[in-house]
Formats: C-alpha cells, sequence, structure tokens
C-alpha cells in the first residue's frame, strides 16, 4: 500500500477519533505519531491489516493508556480518559463511516470556535481536521515555520484552558455558529485559490481539502442551505483549475479560458447543488455568488454569458457586503450587459470615492483595498483598472511626501 | 469548570436611563440570578459600586502608592460580576448572554484558574 498516500488521505480523520477518545489534542497527535510509527515496522513485514484505520485507532489507544499507567498520572482527568478510552469500542462495524464523519464533524465546530483568533481557526482546521503538516500550512500561508507551531500550540492551550467543548453546538446555536465554520472552508478554499504565490501543490491541496470539508457538512448537516450553497460556489470555481494558469504560471482571463478544460461534471455537480440550496431559500453571500460562478459557468462561450443577470446579482451582494472588489464586478458586468459607458459612469463613482479616502489620508486603507481587489481578480478590464489606482496611491504614499 | 462574568458597561449611559428602566433592569437580574441559582449554575455574583468610588493600590519599593479611581480609564467600566460553574464555554457563553447587562455593555467570560494548577504555574 501507498502509506504517504494513506497518512495524507487519513490522519485528519483518525486524529479526529482520537481527540474524541482521548480528550486531548496534543496526546492525540503524539499517540497516533507512535502508532504510525509501529505500523511502518509492521504492515511491510506482516501485511496491511483488513482496516487500518481501525487499527491506528486502537494501537493509538492503548499507547495512550500504558502512557497514562506508565506515568501514574492517575489524577482524575487521567482516570476519566482510560475509562473512556477502554469502554468505548473501536469503531469497526458498518458504523465506522458514520462515526469517524460525526467526529471531523465535532471537531470542525471545535477548531472553529468564535473565542479563537480567526487565523488560529483556519490553521487549527487544516492541521487536525484535514491532517496537513504545520510545516506545509506555513508554506501554503507564507508564515515562518515557528510562528504557525507557535499560532496552533497557543490555539490548542485555549481549547483546553478556556475549556472549549468538543460537540456540535445545540440547535439554537447552530445556525451562528456554522456560519463561523462556513468562513473557514472558503478562507481555506481562498488560499487555495486566489493566491498567486507559493507552492502550486499545497494550493491545489487546500482547494480539495476545502471542497472535502464542505461535502461533510453538506452530509452530516443536511437542509443548511447556506452550506450547500458554499460547497456550489466551490466546486464551479474549482471546476475551472486547469484553465485558470497557463503553461508559463500565469493566470489566464475568465474570457480566454479554454472552456473545453473545463470539469463538466463538476460543474453539473456544482449548478445542481447550487439550485437545491436557492430551492431551500439560501440567500446568503455564497447563495449570490455561486449563482454568479454557475452562470459563467454554464454559459457555452464568453460572448454567450448572461451578463445582464451576473450584473443584477452583483447588485444584490452591493446591499449586504459591500466592497471595491465587488462594485468593481459589478461594473464590468454592467458595460457588459447595458453599454461600456453605464460601467464607466460606475467605475468613475468607485475613482471618487477613492479620491476622497485619499484626501482624507486614509492612503493604506485605499492601497490595501486596492491590493486585495487585485489578488481577487482575473478580469483584465478589472485589473487595469485597479493596478492603475493602486500605482497612483502608492506614489502618493511615498516616504517624503 | 468554574468561570467569572465581569460585566462591563457605560456608567455615563447608565446616569442617562430614566428611573422606571433601571428598576426594570434590577427586576431582571434578579430574576436572572433566581433562575442559574435554580440550575444551579450560580456560585457567586454581586454589582459594584461606580469607578467614582475606586481606589487603585501600589506598593512599589516597599512603598505604598493610592491613587484615586479605577487602574485603568476605558469606554465601558466594570460594573459586576457573576461566578458561575458550567459544563464548558458554550455553557458559560449562553449563561453569559442571558445577563441583561449583555444587551447594553459586555460580558467577559474568563476560566479561573484551579487551585492545584495556581500552584503550579
Amino acid at each position: 500500500m501507498d502509506f504517504e498516500k494513506f497518512h495524507r488521505e487519513e490522519s485528519g480523520r483518525i486524529l479526529s477519533t482520537l481527540i474524541r477518545l482521548l480528550g486531548d489534542f496534543d496526546l492525540a497527535e503524539e499517540m497516533l505519531q507512535e502508532a504510525y510509527a509501529v505500523a511502518l515496522q509492521k504492515w511491510p513485514a506482516e501485511g496491511t491489516p483488513s482496516n487500518p484505520r481501525a487499527w491506528l485507532i486502537s494501537t493509538a489507544r492503548h499507547k495512550a493508556i500504558d502512557r497514562m499507567r506508565r506515568e501514574q498520572r492517575f489524577e482524575q482527568k487521567a482516570e476519566e480518559i482510560v475509562k473512556t478510552a477502554e469502554s468505548t469500542v473501536a469503531p469497526v462495524s458498518e458504523l465506522e463511516e458514520e462515526m469517524v464523519a460525526d467526529d471531523r464533524l465535532r471537531l470542525m465546530f471545535t477548531c472553529c470556535h468564535p473565542s479563537l483568533p480567526l487565523e488560529a481557526r483556519v490553521a487549527l482546521t487544516l492541521r487536525t481536521v484535514c491532517g496537513i503538516t504545520t510545516e506545509e500550512i506555513s508554506r501554503a500561508f507564507l508564515i515562518p515555520v515557528a510562528t504557525m507551531a507557535q499560532r496552533l500550540v497557543r490555539a490548542k492551550g485555549k481549547i483546553r484552558e478556556a475549556g472549549i467543548p468538543y460537540r456540535v453546538p445545540l440547535q439554537e446555536e447552530l445556525h451562528d455558529r456554522l456560519d463561523g465554520v462556513l468562513l473557514v472552508v472558503y478562507l481555506i478554499f481562498n488560499e487555495g485559490y486566489l493566491a498567486s504565490s507559493g507552492d502550486a501543490l499545497i494550493r491545489r491541496e487546500l482547494c480539495a481539502e476545502a471542497i472535502r470539508l464542505g461535502r461533510v457538512l453538506c452530509g452530516l448537516l443536511p437542509g443548511q442551505a447556506e452550506a450547500q450553497a458554499l460547497l456550489g460556489l466551490m466546486l464551479l470555481h474549482d471546476s475551472r483549475r486547469d484553465a485558470r494558469v497557463s503553461a508559463e504560471g500565469e493566470l489566464v482571463l475568465l474570457e480566454e479560458q479554454d472552456r473545453s478544460l473545463w470539469h463538466a461534471e463538476q460543474i453539473r455537480e456544482g449548478t445542481q447543488i447550487v439550485e437545491s440550496a436557492l430551492r431551500r431559500g439560501a440567500a446568503g453571500a455564497y447563495a449570490v455568488q455561486a449563482s454568479i460562478a454557475a452562470l459563467h459557468a454554464n454559459a457555452k462561450t464568453a460572448a454567450e454569458t448572461d451578463w445582464a443577470q451576473i450584473a443584477a446579482l452583483y447588485e444584490v451582494l452591493l446591499r449586504t457586503h459591500a466592497s471595491p472588489v465587488i462594485e468593481v464586478n459589478r461594473a464590468v458586468a454592467v458595460a457588459m450587459a447595458r453599454s461600456v459607458e453605464e460601467g464607466l459612469a460606475l467605475l468613475d463613482e468607485i475613482e471618487r470615492r477613492a479620491d476622497l479616502l485619499r484626501r482624507v489620508g486614509r492612503m493604506e486603507e485605499a492601497a490595501e483595498a486596492y491590493r486585495q481587489a487585485l489578488a481577487m481578480t482575473t478580469n483584465d478590464i478589472e485589473r487595469r483598472f485597479l493596478r492603475r489606482r493602486l500605482g497612483e496611491i502608492e506614489r502618493l504614499n511615498e516616504p517624503g511626501r | 469548570m468554574q468561570y467569572l462574568l465581569l460585566i462591563y458597561r457605560s456608567e455615563a449611559e447608565m446616569a442617562k436611563l430614566p428611573s422606571a428602566e433601571m428598576t426594570a433592569m434590577y427586576g431582571e437580574y434578579g430574576k436572572f440570578t433566581q433562575e442559574i441559582t435554580e440550575s444551579g449554575n450560580y456560585i457567586g455574583g454581586n454589582p459594584l459600586k461606580p469607578t467614582a468610588t475606586a481606589t487603585t493600590v501600589r506598593v512599589r519599593d516597599a512603598k505604598r502608592v493610592v491613587t484615586d479611581g479605577p487602574f485603568a480609564e476605558t469606554k465601558e467600566q466594570l460594573g459586576g460580576y457573576y461566578l458561575i460553574e458550567a459544563k464548558d464555554l458554550d455553557q458559560a457563553i449562553s449563561i453569559a448572554a442571558r445577563i441583561p447587562g449583555a444587551r447594553v455593555g459586555s460580558i467577559e467570560v474568563r476560566p479561573i484558574m484551579p487551585r492545584t494548577q495556581a500552584v503550579q504555574a
């Protein structure tokens, strides 16, 4: 068997179950490492067990019990852990898949708890739920490994010290808390999808993980329309992955992409999921963005794009989530749907406001808004517009002025 | 686990409240305290007199320095607290959200450090 591949795909799931059984993030991680070490010795000689996942969970669990006995940590806490660990039957039945999935869901809510800083929620979800290594996460986010490791240590410390529970929130809190989880999934996806620097393989992995998390959420919380909308949005964006970047590594504009490279099956699935979410009443930002993505994805040629509807959807988005990016996107859609003049008039309006920001000295704020916008757009008109404005602000912002 | 729920609100805003509203709020606090006592979460709690009555004490080089007023000037001031027993942070948060002051001010939720841990630290 391909051990590397197994490790990559299964670590997050196994870790989720171990955290439930042992009630401790660090202990679970350490014991899993030890169980892997045993497996590396035994499996090649004795053959891979019929259920490698259950084997690893059970081995790690016994190692944890041994360690506690050895260290004679018979404080109340340790005793409790030994008791739950001993009394819980290893998940080997047909319920196994379901149980493991439930564990992942619980762990997601813990990692995305609103009392943790947002960046820590993202990192912790990737590390524990997805099983991505600290080194890989730090490479994906262009942050030194030591900083990322520290961030994870602090987050795990807070979970322990503040008593952040390991469970799915009660029905009355579920809606609010789910929003927090969806945001983390969306950020993970965007980090993979939008970043233009960093390791391409890891970025690809981030998109795949985010989609996997989206599927877990939709599978375990059926009827959550916003979760569906987000999954649809991610599938539709991701369906263009092979057409978005040229052989030279340059971003290819949406209008110029080779649409035969788009993944038709994924577009079909994403569109279906978005339609189902809309029928269930999804009306949030993910649903609107997913609808826009569906219109793009289902246009046979750039010229056949339904710009009028896209412009209308951006207007909806502007009412609830105003940002320079969305304003520029709407201006472009209006230019395509109605007339270039109307689109340009909207751009002028945005420029006037940016000008005002400059005049009141909020340069860095204005520059940052444009930089973010640039990172998020692959549309040529937008890019040219944003680059020009950013250049002007940066010149004004130079020291000595 | 035990949590301290620190109730912060603006004293200036409180001073502007009509007396009927103050009475209503005191009533709400009484009801809330009774509820969390019955549910077994209540350990202790008190309202505090305004920061105008506060004194800050420091000892530096064995010399006592006493100044008037609170430790820090902030937009919202500590006005009271509850000490509660809760299953976990989520339960502590949902109890904090029911404190009448949460609607006008902010509640800081702080886990109490167990004594054994305090000795180790």
